[in-house]
């Protein structure tokens, strides 16, 4: 059954987008990731214009990154302080982050951005995550391996601005998270993406933080950052459609409840070997498509 | 040349005289773009006075259009060079009752824009020399074909006997909202004889309309209700999980 996509301007399958959301919120429960850094790139694939796959994908990551929160609150699982500062930072990366697109998107640029961007941080992120992830079953399965000193003193705990977060175990300057805020803020406006995917592996191997709450911490944190980029989308460039969303979303959240319960399941080590895999295909078409000579060297770049 | 010439005051001068030499209608001259739109199909109609050939161009509205080429640029396919083509019609579509090039002599069909190749669609000159100006041209009616804006193949206008034609115009589901005009030349011997226009409008209605519309007039509202509906949603799904 077709749907015409009112701000898209074209109409597509409901049920390939109910299929898509769907398997794309299984993941993002699984993984405990917002799911758009896949979504965004198939959402191009299969002709949505990428300001608008971006826009909308954010409106979409609004509603997973609720339920997903929700479940996670009840467990007592989101520090709200850490969620806070991060916040804080990513409000601020955000809105800087929209004005760039707008300015990317009248240099004809925007495309390049977006795929360079995604290339470049899922490939240092997946790349990071696999090699850390099969050094940690490594050293399960030799059992005897030393555990790491608790507390390694660098320059990051010079930074001032110093704050304790006590579901996260932490003294830590403020500055920290926050950076770590204002980078995905940034990342979550050009790529139409939640961010989960650095700010998990920042979170965990940066800051620090038990891998416990850094889930639904992220998750929290996400919520108001998309929420922002939403609007301010919406408003400067028009390009959410909400219609599109609401299909999306609808897939996206009974698949993300799923995803959740497979993902309690499994084990750490392995969950996130799967995950950076899937960012390293991800990642790889990508670059593929960036490099291999195109079957068009001219494309119309829309009427103004 | 002076043939073409002399044909052409014979028409003129007959032309105040003749009744109407064709007539044309369409089956509907508004599209509607609802929410299950997946492309339509409009049947244009119409009757001539004599034996002779018909040809129907359907055309989009106009718009300036970028157009990019890329170039690599440290193993990178790079948006390098742009150009800005002025009035590039969003659509265009041409079905005959006979191959064109047996209907008319080529310059006729250039003159009148008869088949894809034949769209004048100009580049600042200043920009570009005529062989590149050309790889342009052909670069944007490409893409255009790829998105099925310009359909390659040359559609059929049949007749019923020797007076009443039809032809079926078939529009694709990314078709561009606008004003279009279908406009139907009569040719007898290779020669325009008379022409009609008739206007063909393409917009969205009913809940599509109204949402595109708000999107772009209450952006700021639009936002916010965008943001409210997906928390709904999420606590929704987290409601309905949490019983099950």
């Amino acid at each position: 059954m077709q749907i015409y996509l009112p701000i898209a301007e074209l109409s597509v399958d409901v049920f390939l987008l109910l299929g898509l959301g769907g398997a794309i919120g299984f993941l993002s429960g699984l993984f405990g990731v917002g799911g758009g850094f896949l979504m965004t790139p198939i959402l191009i694939f299969i002709g949505i214009p990428p300001p608008v796959a971006v826009g909308t994908e954010a409106n979409q990551i609004v509603a997973s990154s609720v339920s997903g929160v929700l479940a996670h609150w009840r467990r007592g699982n989101v520090d709200f302080k850490m969620g806070g500062i991060l916040l804080l930072g990513g409000l601020f990366g955000s809105t800087l982050g929209v004005w760039l697109f707008a300015i990317l998107r009248q240099l004809g640029q925007i495309d390049l951005v977006i795929k360079l961007c995604y290339v470049t941080f899922l490939g240092v992120i997946g790349g990071l995550m696999f090699v850390e992830s099969l050094r940690a079953l490594g050293r399960r399965r030799r059992a005897t391996a030393a555990r790491d000193k608790m507390h390694k003193h660098t320059w990051i705990h010079g930074l001032p601005l110093k704050m304790r977060f006590r579901k996260s175990k932490l003294y830590i300057s403020a500055l920290l998270p926050g950076g770590v805020g204002v980078l995905v803020g940034v990342l979550s406006a050009i790529m139409g993406v939640g961010g989960g995917f650095i700010m998990v592996p920042a979170m965990i191997y940066l800051l620090g933080m038990p891998t416990a709450v850094v889930v639904g911490t992220s998750l929290f944190q996400i919520i108001f950052v998309t929420a922002n980029v939403t609007f301010l989308q919406a408003y400067a460039n028009q390009t959410v459609d909400v219609v599109l969303a609401i299909i999306l979303l609808t897939g996206a959240v009974i698949g993300a409840q799923f995803g959740a319960r497979v993902g309690a399941k499994l084990r750490g080590e392995q969950l996130r070997i799967l995950l950076a895999l899937m960012v390293l295909v991800v990642c790889g078409k990508l670059l593929y498509d960036l490099t291999v000579t195109p079957a068009d060297l001219y494309s119309i770049g829309g009427g103004e | 040349m002076i043939r073409v010439v002399a044909l052409l005051a014979v028409l003129f001068a007959a032309a105040p005289l003749r009744a109407a030499p064709i007539v044309v209608d369409l089956s509907e001259h508004l599209v509607a773009i609802t929410a299950g739109f997946a492309g339509a199909e409009v049947l244009l109609f119409g009757a001539v006075d004599e034996p002779g050939d018909v040809v129907v161009i359907v055309r989009g509205p106009t718009r300036p259009m970028i157009m990019y080429r890329k170039s690599r640029h440290f193993g990178i396919w790079v948006n390098a060079d742009h150009m800005t083509f002025e009035d590039v019609p969003a659509y265009y579509a041409i079905a005959s009752t006979r191959p064109l090039e047996e209907i008319a002599a080529p310059t006729v069909l250039a003159r009148n824009e008869m088949g894809v190749e034949n769209l004048r669609l100009d580049l600042p000159r200043a920009k570009a020399s005529p062989n590149v100006a050309q790889d342009w041209r052909e670069a944007l009616i490409r893409n255009q074909q790829r998105a099925g804006l310009y359909p390659a193949e040359v559609g059929r206008v049949g007749f019923l006997g020797d007076r009443l034609f039809r032809a079926r115009l078939a529009l694709p589901a990314n078709v561009p909202t606008g004003t279009y005009e279908a406009k139907v030349y009569f040719l007898r011997d290779g020669q325009i004889v008379s022409a009609q226009t008739t206007p063909l409008f393409v917009s969205k209605v009913g809940l599509e309309a109204e949402i595109f519309d708000f999107a772009y007039d209450q952006s700021a509202l639009y936002g916010i209700i965008a943001i409210l509906v997906a928390l709904m949603a999420g606590w929704l799904a987290h409601v309905a999980f949490r019983r099950a």
